[in-house]
């Protein structure tokens, strides 16, 4: 299994059965891969609520989910047009956003939109959902493509929104948000207390539960 | 019953320099293809955009934008035509960025006769710089202005001879707005049905929002946009 399909099938674990969930582009997207698709409603800000998976000889080029992939029309679906849909992440009837991100911080503020230096031409619907999602998971490689921390005291990068999101999970570790920080519960796979801290610059606690488990 | 029928090139004659226009989709889904292809055979110039992309790189209003026929471009996402930041740096189109649902919800007060409207998204970011905000109940809300258009063009999948409209799965998006926050509205579509054939309670787009009617030729299939 992949690093981003070890996320994503964490991530699924981490949703309640018959909840609202808007599924971002990238590792976000795989989450539904790993969803029995009766028990959950997926939402696509383009307007469909009760997204499926399509077979290849079944795509229609008019049903796309917001990363302009082709999916298909669960039972139970409806169309709406972008202020409704919109107006339903906003007016707090999404259970869950999964979004990923460039950089994250231990108030848990996230900047996925725009980077310093580049162009600043595109934000989409991350402002929207990181306001009016319910709850926000996070689903990101522990580290940038240079090995640098993406999970920081202070975002560098402009931020989405003010509003903390409730759970990072990464390639190395889950992280829940407990008062105005984040406390560590889980290791993924063969990762050790030590290398999270080193690739982590945020301040986090580490659970009672997993220092128990990890003989600490 | 005065006919809303014509052809593509009769429908864009309105059309003149200086115009804002509105043109659904979501990228090339329920954009309104042959209508903007007709836009980029027409002699006229400094037109602003609002739409949630600018096409893609070559492709839908990216040849506008090619042509140098765009003054400013309104939307959410640009980054899908790497064309629109080579322009932007260069000067020689303006951009005005806005969250998804921000434009939305703007061209929805647009055509309902508000002004604009308070909302959380965007708070505390770069892209509320500069806006009036406000706290109500305890929360920060940031205004954002209503868009209108003089012309606004949309993809529908059937109109009925008065000008009813009914969509298509996600190529609805920004389309049913935008018919309601435009001077002149025209819409594209796949069927014109006789009046009375259209479900009533399926009736998206009523027909007082739309002025004319054309049917596409050239439309979005698995292997791309193709001439009818």
């Amino acid at each position: 299994m992949s690093v981003k399909d070890m996320i994503a099938e964490r991530a699924a674990e981490a949703l309640d059965e018959y909840s609202v969930i808007n599924l971002g582009i990238g590792i976000p997207t795989l989450v539904a891969n790993y969803l029995d698709k009766e028990k959950y409603y997926l939402h696509t800000e383009n307007g469909l609520l009760g997204v499926t998976s399509v077979a290849e000889e079944d795509i229609d080029p008019n049903i796309v989910n917001a990363g302009k992939q082709p999916v298909g029309e669960a039972v139970g679906a409806s169309y709406f047009h972008s202020a409704d849909s919109f107006g339903m992440i906003r007016g707090a009837h999404v259970d869950v956003a999964i979004l990923g991100v460039l950089q994250v911080d231990e108030s848990g503020r996230v900047a996925n939109w725009a980077i310093p230096g580049k162009d600043i031409i595109g934000v989409g619907g991350a402002m929207d959902l990181l306001v009016g999602a319910k709850k926000v998971i996070i689903t990101t490689n522990h580290t940038a493509k240079d090995g640098s921390p993406k999970f920081l005291k202070e975002c560098t990068f402009p931020i989405t929104s003010t509003r903390p999101v409730d759970m990072i999970i990464t390639d190395l570790a889950v992280f829940e948000r407990k008062g105005d920080g984040f406390e560590l519960i889980e290791l993924m796979g063969e990762t050790t207390l030590e290398e999270v801290a080193e690739k982590t610059e945020a301040d986090y606690t580490v659970s009672e539960a997993l220092k128990r488990s990890v003989g600490q | 019953m005065k006919s809303k029928i014509t052809d593509i090139k009769s429908a864009l004659q309105p059309v003149k320099d200086g115009d804002t226009l509105m043109v659904g989709g979501f990228g090339l889904i329920g954009a309104p293809l042959s209508l903007i292809d007709e836009l980029t055979k027409i002699d006229v110039k400094e037109l602003t955009v609002v739409s949630n992309n600018v096409g893609e790189a070559g492709k839908g209003l990216g040849i506008l934008l090619d042509q140098g026929k765009l003054k400013k471009a309104v939307g959410s996402y640009f980054t899908s035509n790497r064309e629109v930041a080579k322009w932007y740096n260069a000067g020689k189109l303006e951009l005005q960025l806005l969250p998804q649902g921000t434009l939305g919800e703007a061209i929805r007060a647009g055509g309902a006769g508000i002004g604009g409207f308070f909302t959380k998204t965007s708070v505390g970011t770069d892209l509320a710089e500069g806006k009036e905000t406000k706290d109500i109940d305890g929360e920060e809300y940031v205004f954002e202005k209503a868009l209108k258009s003089d012309v606004s063009l949309v993809r529908a999948h059937k109109a009925d001879k008065l000008g009813n409209l009914v969509y298509y799965k996600t190529a609805r998006n920004f389309n049913p707005m935008m018919a309601t926050a435009g001077k002149y509205v025209v819409a594209e579509v796949d069927e014109i049905v006789e009046v009375g054939e259209l479900n009533p309670e399926e009736i998206a787009t009523q027909h007082i929002y739309v002025d004319k009617i054309v049917l596409a030729e050239q439309i979005l299939t698995k292997e791309g946009v193709v001439q009818k």
